[in-house]
């Protein structure tokens, strides 16, 4: 027999709250191109991106810390495969550890020729230092800012 | 305290494939239903809870589709219930309704769930959708780039390479190609794997699970209503979950608790059941393991999370065929996650495949002898875990 089907389509928009410390943390990137961390005073540790509560002492945090430019990379991976409503591949991107930081931000990693995946895999390797890259137009978003390799 | 013993006495599984388009999702979900209450020979109207297993609302495309699923379980006038844990839903909803028995709540529970995942086209775009929308929405995040991630740290520590990778499809496909139920069917070779297309590195399209439509549904009774009917039965001995937070960046840098390379909560809620099972050294004692992995890499540190091997050994140990059906403790018998991926059911499938195991009925895939096996189910951004001891 004919087996019919009918499609549907979900297109929802949604205004997201950032709350008090993204926001801040956003503008401070929007304006001074600067990424800061949220120190946790029980454990001493600075949380990027920044979170008003520990997840570890679930203590509040209450210092902001200035972090990077400088970091290295603790992990990556390159797409190769377009998903819908996601970038067009190839595209690189992980988490940095950056200076003075204690936990990891995700990033983009640009500047590197994509084509042959083993030998870009080999320069992401984790512990590769890299530079944090702000763009010339910024709104405010985790896209204002990624990551290349140093030197 | 004595934990009452909770038995499983039916299991329906339908076959597992891209697409049903004989049956739309209650009619699946009542598939999976209708086997499952034929295999214990009870009827419909003795159950008296029904824990509905269905995860990611947008997977299925149908918001709270347990609605749907009410009619098809016969849960009108009966406690119901849906869980959402993600991946780790099927698991968590044997969970909860283990919970019901053991608590003397109830004597007869029925646990039930479909997925349609090949109807949304592309699940990676939903699965995006479960990361923070504050932070890390913005970047491309799915369940394939977070493990592709945790595959690149494993690499780093403990020198796993893609051929490794590979090893795992190759053996898993081989038991899904004994396993009349199983989405993936078709054996492989270490250079087919290799040869498939990258999708984000190290991941190609044979190391990743399919999209799959089916259904799963157990029944679970009592010792009590077990003895009282002369049921045949298996038990369900340990039941654990362990929970990791959210943020990715938290498991690497500086100081962290658990390494994104590795499995550590998931490995606490396999110790926990373990614990309650009785089991000290799951290397002599475990007979068959069903872990949740949808993806080649994270098989090795399920393996090592579940206690059968050491941090960073199970490479090695599956090069010597220690996994392998026929091998001294054979991880996935039926093909795993890798070879059938129907989210709602999953981990439930987990849990069902160790039971037919253990009871002596997983036909050409089953394991010699078997006693007493491991289940475990993943979800959320490998954050919630769920583990089952099941035997004889």
């Amino acid at each position: 027999m004919e087996l019919m089907t009918r499609t549907e389509n979900w297109n929802i928009t949604y205004r997201h709250a950032l709350g008090e410390t993204a926001s801040y943390f956003y503008a401070q990137i929007r304006d001074k191109q600067q990424i800061y961390g949220r120190r946790d005073a029980k454990s001493g540790r600075v949380l990027v991106p920044p979170r008003a509560f520990s997840d570890e002492t679930l203590e509040p945090t209450k210092e902001w810390v200035p972090v990077g430019p400088e970091g290295t990379i603790e992990c990556f991976t390159i797409v190769y495969e377009a998903f819908n409503n996601l970038p067009d591949p190839p595209y690189a991107f992980g988490y940095v550890l950056l200076k003075g930081a204690d936990t990891a931000i995700g990033g983009y990693f640009k500047g590197i020729d994509l084509k042959d995946g083993a030998k870009a895999a080999k320069q992401l390797a984790v512990g590769t230092p890299v530079i944090t890259r702000f763009a010339k137009e910024r709104v405010g978003d985790a896209l204002d800012f990624w990551f290349e390799l140093q030197g | 305290m004595k934990v009452p013993r909770v038995g499983i006495i039916g299991i329906g599984q339908s076959e597992f494939k891209a697409r049903r388009p004989d049956a739309n999702y209650p009619e699946l979900v009542r598939e999976a239903v209708t086997i499952a209450m034929k295999d214990c020979k009870r009827e419909l109207d003795e159950i008296e809870a029904v824990v509905y297993s269905l995860a990611p609302d947008a997977l299925l495309g149908i918001g709270n589709a347990e609605r749907l699923g009410v009619d098809a379980v016969g849960a009108r006038n009966k406690r119901f219930m849906r869980i959402n844990t993600g991946g780790s839903t099927g698991i968590s909803s044997l969970a909860a309704a283990h919970s019901h028995i053991a608590a003397g709540a109830c004597d007869l529970v029925l646990v039930a769930g479909a997925d349609k995942v090949g109807e949304c086209g592309d699940s990676q775009t939903i699965l995006n959708k479960i990361w923070d929308p504050v932070y890390e929405r913005p970047l491309p995040l799915g369940t394939i780039t977070m493990l592709a991630m945790s595959a690149v740290r494993y690499m780093h520590k403990y020198g796993m390479t893609e051929e490794d990778m590979a090893a795992i499809v190759v053996k898993n496909r081989a038991h899904a190609a004994l396993n009349p139920k199983a989405h993936l069917r078709t054996p492989t070779t270490i250079e087919e794997v290799m040869h498939s297309r990258m999708i984000s590195w190290p991941i190609k399209l044979f190391d990743s699970c399919p999209q799959s439509s089916g259904g799963c549904a157990m029944v679970l009774a009592s010792e009590q209503y077990i003895k009282d009917n002369k049921l045949d039965a298996v038990w369900i001995t340990g039941v654990a979950h362990c929970t990791e937070s959210y943020f990715i960046g938290d498991r690497m840098g500086n100081g962290y608790i658990a390494d994104h390379a590795d499995s550590q909560a998931m490995g606490e809620a396999c110790q926990r059941a373990y614990k309650m099972a009785g089991v000290i050294d799951p290397t002599k004692q475990i007979d068959v393991a069903e872990l949740y992995s949808p993806f080649s890499n994270t098989e090795f540190h399920a393996i090592e999370g579940a206690g059968l091997a050491k941090l960073g050994q199970a490479p090695g140990m599956l090069k010597d065929g220690h996994f392998k059906l026929g091998g001294p403790t054979p991880v996935n018998p039926s093909g795993g996650v890798l070879c059938t991926n129907a989210i709602a059911v999953t981990a439930m499938v987990r849990v069902a495949e160790t039971a037919l195991q253990v009871w002596g009925r997983a036909g050409g895939h089953q394991v010699k002898g078997a006693k007493r096996g491991i289940a475990s189910g993943n979800g959320g951004d490998h954050q919630f875990f769920g583990a089952m001891v099941v035997e004889a």
